[in-house]
Formats: C-alpha cells, sequence, structure tokens
C-alpha cells in the first residue's frame, strides 16, 4: 500500500473510502493549452482500424455483430476477450463484456422474453434450456413487475401516457465509484463492506435490515467476483494501483464488472478525469512514461468505452436510438474550494475524439463554468464544432446541489459519485394528460377510458381557466399513478436485479433519489397558451371527442424569450414536480424530476393527438426541454433564455436542451467560431441553465448522409441528440427527419 | 421620443461585428443590389415602430452573452436612412455601455451639413463601421446597385480621416464582382485608408431568392452559382484578408 500511494498527500482518504478527498488532496489544475497533446500511436491506430472493420460488419449485419445464445452473463462467464487475438500485444487495457469484439452477451435478468426476443431480431435463437431456466425455475424482473401490474398500471402504459419503464431490462443510472478500485484494491474496499455488515442492524431483523444484508452479501460476492475476473487477463487487483497504467487498467475492471452483470438503460462511466490525472502526472514525473505512453492510455480506455454493446429489443431502440449506453464520463468542473479542476487528463480525453475521430460513446460531458480557463473553454469548443460529440452541464447550479464530485448517470442527470443511486424510470407524457383532460379521460385514439371518468370540456372555445382546473386534476391522477408504477418496478428491480457490481463501489448508507420525467414539455406550454391569449376552437368527432383544434390568431410560444410563455414553463414544472413531492416514494428516496426525452420524444408524439399549438396528430414532440418546432423566432439567444429560465431546483434530474448551429451562423473562421461558441456557453450558463448539446453542421450534411449512409466520412459522422450522442446513420430514418426538421439557426 | 422603423431583430449576431451581437434590421434601403438577401427590408414604409429604449432593453437580455467584445449591430435595410433614429439609440447604447457598431453601405452619405453634422455625431458614438464595397468601378456599381458608389467611397475616406475602425466587406458573385482587375483596384483604394481593421470577402449565396419569388420580384441572378473555393481564395489574396 505505502508504495502505491507514495507522494500521495492528504489523511482522510488513507483512513476511510473518500476517493473525492483524495482527489481534491493530489489533483493539479492545468491553464495551459492543448499545444502538449500527442497524436495516437502505431498501437492505437492499429487497434482502432481493426474495430472500425468490426464496426462496418456490425452495420452490414443490420447492427448486431454476433449475440451469445449459450452463456448466461456473468462477471466470471468468460475467458480473456481481445479486439483481435492478434494484436492482443498492443492493448494497453484489456477486458471485453464477452469472449469476442462487440459480442452481445445473455442478459435474463431483466426479462427472459426480452432476451429472447433481441437475439431473435438478429437471427438468433437461445438454448431452448436456459429459456425453461429462466421461465420455470428463476423468476426475472420482468415477470415479477407484470405479476404485480395493477389494470389502471397496464392500461397507462399501453396508451403511452407513460412510456419507457424499465419493467423489461436493467434500470441502469447507477454509477459505480469505479475508481475505488484503483486508489484501494478490492481487499481494502472488502474489509470495509465487512465491516458494515457486520454493524448492519444489530440483530434486529425487521425488512430494511434483512434486505440491507443480503444486499451487503450479494455485494461482497461481487467484489471478489472482480478480483478473480482481473486475475483471467493476469492481474491482481486485490491491492491498490501502482502506477497510471494499473489506475486505468484497475478502474476499467470496475465498470467491467458492471457491464457484464447489467444491461442497464445506461451505464455511466463516471468522473475519472482528474483522479486519473493525478496518476499519470505522477508516473510522467517519475520518468516512467512519456505524454505519448499518457495519451495512449486514455485512447486505448475511451477505445473500450466505445464497444460497450448491449442486446436491445426493437421497441426499446425505437424510443433509444443508435445503440446508445450513456457511458458518460464528465471532466471539468470547479471545487468547493474555488479552484477549477480542468486537468491535462481533460485534454486528453476530449483529444480522443480527434485521435480516433468522432463516436457517439463514451458521452462526454464538460461541467461548464464560465470560470473555467479560457484555453480549456476554447478547446473544448474546438472540438465541438469539428465533433458535434461533447455536451455541456453547469457545474455553477450543479455544485451547490450535489457537490464536487459528482458523475452523470444516464444523459445529463446528476448524481454524487459512490454515494448515492438513483430510480429512474420512464416519462409522464403531459401533452397527453392535457388530452386527457379535454376528453374527460379518454384517450381519443383508443377510445379507452384510460383516465378516471370525469366531465370534458363544452362548448365552442376551450376557456384558459376551465382547461387549467381540468389539466390539474388530470395531473394528480396521472402523477400519483406514475410514482406508484416506479416504486413497483424498483422494488422488484432490488429484489431480482440487484445491481451488486455497482453497489459494491458505492457507500453502503446510500442516497437514493428517485428520478421521474416529463415528456410533451413545450407542446403543453404551448398550448395552454393558444388557449390563453388566441381562441382555441375543439374539433370534435361524430362521439363528441376532440380531435383536433382550430386556432384563430396569434399567441406566444416558448423559445422567444416572451415571459407570457415562460411564465406559462415554469408553472407547468413546478406544478408537476410538487405533485411528486406529495407522493410516497419507494426506500424513502427524494423526488426529483427531469424535462430530457432522449430520442423518445418521436415515439410519443407518435402515440399521441393533435395539440391546441397546432402540432398535428402524431408527429413527434420536440425532445427534452427544447421548444416545439418552428416557434423560436427571435434566433438561438432567446431561445436559450426560455430555457434558461427553468428553474433547476424544481428540475434536479436535469433539463436538457438540444442546438444544432450551421457552421457559417457561428462565425466566418475558426477562430470566429470557437469566439461565439464559448461566449453563448458562458452567457447561457450564467443565466443558470442547466444542459446544453452543441451539433455544429449543416442540413445539408444531414441530408446528404441520409441519402448517401456509404460515405467513409458519414461512418463516424456524429450528432447530439437529447442527453447523447449517436451516429447519425444509426438513427432510425424517421428519427433522420425529425432531427433535419428541427435543426434550425441557419440565419444567412 | 423618436421611433425607428424595425425590420426585424436577431438574438445571436455573430458575423456582425466582433463576438456575439444582437442585430437590429433597420426598414427601408434605397439601393437595388441584385444579389441583396434582404428585399423585404427595401421598402421604407412597412417594419415596426420601436423606440431606442424598448430596443436596447430587450438587447441586454443576451448582454451574458456578449463577453467582452459583443454588444448591437444596426444593419438593414440602410441604417443611415434613419440617421435620427441611430443616434438617439447610440446615444443610449453609450449610457448603458454597449458596444455599437453600424452594419452600411453607405448610400445616404453626402458631405452637406445637413447630414454630415449628424454622421460626424455617429461617428463618436459608434464603435465600428462594417461597410460594404459593392463595387469599386461607378459605372458597374450603377449596374449592380441602380446607385453610383462616389459618395460610399467618400465616406470611407471620411472615416478614415476621421480615424473610425472600419471593417470593409466585399460580396463575391461570379461574373458581376468576380473580376481580378476590379479586386484590385478595390485593394488599392483600401490601402490608401488607414483605419481597416478587417477585410472579408463574402462568397455570394443564393438563399434569399425564394424572398424575391414571394415578393413578386424578379430575381435576376438565377443562372449564377456561388464562387467555387479557389475564386474565393484568389480573392482573399488579392484583398489581403489574411487569417
Amino acid at each position: 500500500m505505502s508504495n502505491a500511494w507514495r507522494s500521495f498527500k492528504g489523511r482522510i482518504w488513507k483512513e476511510d473510502v473518500n476517493v473525492r478527498d483524495f482527489i481534491q488532496a493530489n489533483y493539479t489544475p492545468y491553464d495551459g493549452d492543448e499545444s502538449f497533446l500527442e497524436g495516437p500511436t502505431e498501437a492505437t491506430d492499429k487497434l482502432w482500424g481493426r474495430l472500425q472493420e468490426l464496426q462496418k460488419e456490425e452495420r452490414a449485419r443490420g447492427g448486431v455483430l454476433e449475440c451469445e445464445t449459450e452463456i448466461v452473463s456473468r462477471m466470471n462467464a468468460y475467458g480473456p476477450g481481445y479486439i483481435d487475438e492478434s494484436m492482443k500485444d498492443l492493448e494497453k487495457i484489456v477486458g471485453l463484456q464477452t469472449d469476442k469484439p462487440l459480442k452481445r452477451a445473455f442478459m435474463p435478468y431483466g426479462g427472459i422474453k426480452m432476451a429472447e426476443q433481441a437475439a431473435a431480431t438478429y437471427g438468433y435463437t437461445v438454448n431452448p434450456e436456459l429459456v425453461k431456466i429462466f421461465t420455470q425455475y428463476h423468476k426475472t424482473h420482468n415477470q415479477a413487475v407484470f405479476d404485480a401490474y395493477t389494470p389502471e398500471m397496464k392500461r397507462a402504459r399501453h396508451s403511452h401516457i407513460i412510456t419507457g419503464l424499465p419493467d423489461t431490462y436493467g434500470r441502469g443510472r447507477i454509477v459505480g465509484d469505479y475508481r475505488r478500485v484503483a486508489l484501494y484494491g478490492i481487499d481494502f474496499l472488502i474489509a470495509h463492506k465487512e465491516d458494515d455488515l457486520a454493524h448492519c442492524g444489530g440483530g434486529n431483523m425487521i425488512d430494511k435490515f434483512i434486505r440491507l444484508r443480503e444486499e451487503i452479501a450479494e455485494q461482497l460476492r461481487a467484489l471478489r467476483g472482480m478480483k478473480k475476473m482481473a486475475r483471467i487477463y493476469g492481474f491482481d487487483i486485490s491491492r491498490p494501483a501502482e502506477n497510471a497504467q494499473e489506475a486505468v487498467q484497475w478502474l476499467y475492471f470496475g465498470y467491467l464488472a458492471a457491464i457484464k452483470t447489467q444491461n442497464g438503460a445506461a451505464m455511466s462511466v463516471g468522473r475519472i478525469s482528474t483522479f486519473l490525472d493525478i496518476y499519470i502526472k505522477r508516473d510522467l514525473e517519475e520518468g516512467t512514461i512519456t505524454e505519448k505512453e499518457a495519451q495512449e492510455l486514455i485512447d486505448h480506455l475511451v477505445m473500450k468505452f466505445r464497444m460497450v454493446k448491449f442486446a436491445r429489443i426493437p421497441s426499446y431502440n425505437a424510443l433509444f436510438s443508435g445503440d446508445p449506453v450513456w457511458a458518460t464520463l464528465e471532466m471539468a468542473g470547479i471545487g468547493v474550494d474555488g479552484r477549477h479542476m480542468v486537468t491535462k487528463n481533460d485534454y486528453r480525453f476530449l483529444h480522443t475524439l480527434e485521435n480516433m475521430g468522432p463516436s457517439p460513446e463514451p458521452n462526454l460531458t464538460v461541467l461548464y463554468s464560465s470560470r473555467l480557463p479560457e484555453n480549456f473553454k476554447k478547446y473544448a469548443a474546438k472540438i465541438s464544432i469539428n465533433t458535434s460529440s461533447i455536451q455541456y452541464e453547469n457545474d455553477c447550479v450543479m455544485r451547490p446541489v450535489w457537490g464536487d464530485d459528482y458523475s452523470i448517470c444516464c444523459c445529463v442527470s446528476a448524481t454524487q459519485t459512490g454515494k448515492e443511486m438513483q430510480f429512474f424510470g420512464a416519462r409522464a407524457n403531459l401533452a397527453k394528460c392535457l388530452l386527457y383532460a379535454l376528453n374527460g379521460g379518454v384517450d381519443a385514439g383508443t377510445r379507452e377510458q384510460v383516465g378516471p371518468r370525469c366531465i370534458p370540456v363544452t362548448g365552442d372555445v376551450l376557456d384558459y381557466d376551465d382547461v387549467i382546473e381540468k389539466f390539474d386534476a388530470m395531473m394528480d391522477w396521472l402523477v400519483e399513478l406514475y410514482v406508484n408504477t416506479l416504486n413497483l418496478i424498483h422494488y422488484m428491480h432490488d429484489k431480482y436485479y440487484y445491481e451488486a457490481a455497482e453497489m459494491a463501489l458505492i457507500d453502503t448508507d446510500v442516497r437514493r433519489t428517485f428520478a421521474t420525467g416529463i415528456a410533451g414539455f413545450s407542446h403543453v406550454v404551448d398550448s395552454l397558451c393558444a388557449i390563453k391569449y388566441a381562441k382555441v376552437r375543439p374539433v370534435r368527432d361524430e362521439e363528441g371527442l376532440i380531435v383536433d383544434y382550430e386556432i384563430e390568431g396569434d399567441f406566444p410560444r416558448y423559445g422567444n424569450d416572451d415571459e407570457r410563455a415562460d411564465e406559462i414553463a415554469v408553472w407547468l414544472l413546478k406544478t408537476f414536480m410538487n405533485k411528486v413531492k406529495g407522493c410516497h416514494t419507494y426506500r424513502d428516496s427524494e423526488p426529483t424530476t427531469s424535462i430530457l426525452t432522449i430520442t423518445s420524444n418521436v415515439v410519443y408524439g407518435k402515440a399521441t393527438g393533435a395539440t391546441p399549438d397546432g402540432r398535428k396528430a402524431f408527429t413527434p414532440f420536440a425532445p427534452g426541454a427544447n421548444p416545439a418546432y418552428g416557434a423560436e423566432k427571435n434566433g438561438l439567444l432567446a431561445s436559450l433564455n426560455s430555457v434558461a429560465k427553468l428553474p433547476y431546483e424544481y428540475a434536479l434530474d436535469g433539463i436538457s436542451n438540444t442546438q444544432t448551429i450551421s457552421p457559417d451562423a457561428l462565425g466566418h473562421t475558426e477562430g470566429e467560431r470557437i469566439d461565439n461558441l464559448w461566449h453563448v456557453l458562458d452567457g447561457y450558463f450564467d443565466k443558470g441553465a442547466h444542459h446544453l448539446n452543441v451539433n455544429v453542421f449543416g442540413i445539408d450534411k444531414l441530408k446528404d448522409c441520409m441519402e448517401h449512409p456509404e460515405k467513409p466520412e458519414y461512418a463516424n459522422f456524429t450528432i447530439r441528440v437529447s442527453g447523447y450522442a449517436v451516429k447519425f446513420i444509426d438513427l432510425t430514418p424517421e428519427q433522420q427527419l425529425d432531427v433535419i426538421a428541427r435543426s434550425a439557426h441557419e440565419r444567412m | 421620443m423618436i421611433s425607428g422603423r424595425v425590420h426585424s431583430t436577431e438574438s445571436f449576431g455573430s458575423v456582425d461585428g466582433p463576438g456575439v451581437r444582437y442585430v437590429i434590421f433597420m426598414q427601408g434601403c434605397r439601393l437595388r443590389c441584385r444579389y441583396c438577401h434582404n428585399p423585404d427590408t427595401w421598402s421604407t414604409g412597412g417594419g415596426e415602430k420601436r423606440t431606442a429604449e424598448e430596443l436596447l432593453d430587450s438587447a441586454e437580455r443576451y448582454r451574458g452573452y456578449w463577453g467582452r467584445d459583443g454588444g448591437i449591430t444596426v444593419s438593414g435595410g440602410e441604417p443611415l436612412l434613419q440617421i435620427d433614429f441611430l443616434l438617439d439609440l447610440f446615444r443610449n447604447a453609450k449610457l448603458r455601455g454597449i458596444n455599437t457598431c453600424v452594419d452600411t453601405a453607405g448610400q445616404p452619405f453626402t458631405r452637406e451639413p445637413h447630414f454630415l453634422t449628424k454622421f460626424s455625431e455617429l461617428c463618436r458614438l459608434t464603435d465600428l463601421f462594417i461597410v460594404d464595397i459593392k463595387h469599386i468601378d461607378p459605372q458597374r456599381h450603377i449596374a449592380l446597385t441602380g446607385s453610383g458608389n462616389e459618395n460610399i467611397l467618400d465616406m470611407l475616406r471620411y472615416l478614415s480621416e476621421n480615424g473610425n475602425p472600419v471593417w470593409i466587406r466585399h460580396v463575391l458573385v461570379p461574373e458581376l464582382t468576380d473580376d481580378d482587375e476590379y479586386l484590385r483596384r478595390t485593394q488599392e483604394f483600401i490601402s490608401s485608408l488607414n483605419n481597416v481593421k478587417k477585410v472579408e470577402i463574402l462568397p455570394y449565396h443564393s438563399f434569399g431568392a425564394y424572398k424575391w419569388e414571394k415578393l413578386g420580384i424578379p430575381y435576376s441572378l438565377n443562372n449564377i452559382q456561388p464562387p467555387d473555393k479557389e475564386r474565393v481564395e484568389n480573392a482573399r489574396r488579392i484583398l489581403n484578408c489574411g487569417d
């Protein structure tokens, strides 16, 4: 231990598991520019070249290279695997989910039907014996959830007023503190967890202690499994990492344990950049590695993150298009003591996008503040402009809530690293909720009475006060149902698909948040504006159900920095969140909400009839907290100002905004574009906004890519969608058209 | 309180002066440039009447995005046609500490006292002039825009004498403004000035053509394509654009 921790400062972290304290005591802020960076090594070029061939083959086979059908994925289900057997000595960081690159594991614990169906979609048949085991002998999360669902929950799920529930796969979103493996080694962590177990419950066998004792035991088993897994690759991670290469490798083993055992919707890596910089800097100072070798370590780690795969079913892909895993990874930010946390390693991670080209994964996230060093802001802006692969989140609104060692789990949501887990799932479709309010709880699409039976609106013109009253009541029903559905799902997930590997790297005394979500946000806001400021006449069918609207006159819309619309937006968020707060949440978790939809805005919209803002029936919603298509009339900054007004305190799970700017609209020269972009980020985040996805390309490029996906330059053409990045060619045609339709800000 | 006729505003001007800028497009212009991409700003009758206070209040909502260099730019249309309003706007802008920029084609410029007194006051209130040289040759200027260029070039000389910083722009249109001989003459003229901070070549594009169609005005450049890269580079070389 003494050798592994040589020259590291600090005291607290040596006694207790406390990575944050270690970072604060040892990291070195970097104010310089990117001139120190090194290009790819020959090994990197060779491995990345091979991986690109495999990715091409994967696409040629319809999106999946190979599916496991015989072996249930576990931490130690396979022997060692490499990108290419003949090049394995080139891999500085090793470890695959299965025995072969890009091969998708068989993960039945979330739901055997889904696992079977996912394989079948790509022409694979799961061994019937396995199907039998997970049907007859072992219950899955999915089966358990459906055992307990009420008919009302099934109706809400079926009618898509609640969509994207994690009842068929891993819930994800739990970020293990993978840095602990490197800093402490597994034995230290085992000793601490054993101590926790010894003190858990004090012999009182009530529900919560029984459950926790079992969970800690599972965590201990996972920690021992990690040691075994590392041994397969020839490493002993029972002890702490002694140099940079080991630190990167140890950390990756922790993450690998998670992605071998869980097919969570989001499997984030966490805030690892500053941490790893400490090891690299020590090695550089000791003269044991060069900058070229340091970059190679990061390149090879990132290559591994680019390879994470899960077998998904078609309906999942429709929701979350482009095969995302949300291997989200953060950099920068400001420490509680006021020092910025930009290190050379943040440059190295961004530089992977230059060394190996753009890529959707890992989901690189800059924790932004206008107080970050200008050199770094410029470099990040430059990489954004060239690759459209970075997202920005406001450290200045998150730090007061989550401290200075939070990670981003999933796409945009903050979580305290190693101290917190999330119960997340789905979104409440508030646009549909508004329609139910107008139609007395009946779904005009299916004619089903999904919501509670109540009085529909009457008369020729919608009355604002009447609509608000009915909408508010309908939201009461929806929120309660939604929260209860999630309570049930997470109870079963804990029971049947517990995340032992991730939780083993999180404090036993864990903080739990309960993250809900909103879909259709901007359409509800604009609809209410239309009802308030214009005349909206409902169009009824022969049965008297409202199926469309005629709008007479102009009305303010969200996205123009117009107080009339924006105050309704704020009202809507606060009202929803306050209702969530009023509900009982599982395991005493703290309720939060988000306005982020990922790519599911297309699916939600397709399941939702015409809305009073003029949106046509069954057309996509705007994503996340974005203003509706075509609503923005005063340019980018007016739109940003509107979104920035949404109070983060009421949406602690995140407010996602995606903007596409054509290069010409950003400046004439590269220097102008860089400067203008970071000024936009400064202005937006200083106003208290939470998140921004930045895309820089013209519509022409998107259209050409859609027509000629085979062009080599489009193989890795990456764009940011709500909360993550995807390769444009991996989106469904419908989603491609959706992206093109909302790529605004082309001003000449 | 004077009000001006404003065609529209844009919260995110990124190529209208230094940094991020709030752009106010004034209504009305007497030039009839054949490549104009804003023909809807020609008429001096339309637009929305706005006061300086209103516009500056709107602009300041974006102040946080401006950083050290940004501010407001008045473009058009032709801002100098409403010079009284412009003076009022910039006087107030300066009281609020806002960086000011005028994007003009210079057509209304004259050394007649009734204009020059106001213009010299404007010079005092303006941090940067962005001036188009549409064509260096008077005859060809008439053919391209319907007006001569003598007073426009004179305005540039005046600004030079006065020491006001200027960016010069030249829209490069194949066949019409992309001729080495004329480009060299443009360069000669520019080098006779001592206040030019930047020269930009703007490659012609046809994105504005649909507006002509909408307004029912025949568009005469339908057969002209945007200039190719080499010609743009050539013009940049001749005009010493740098960067």
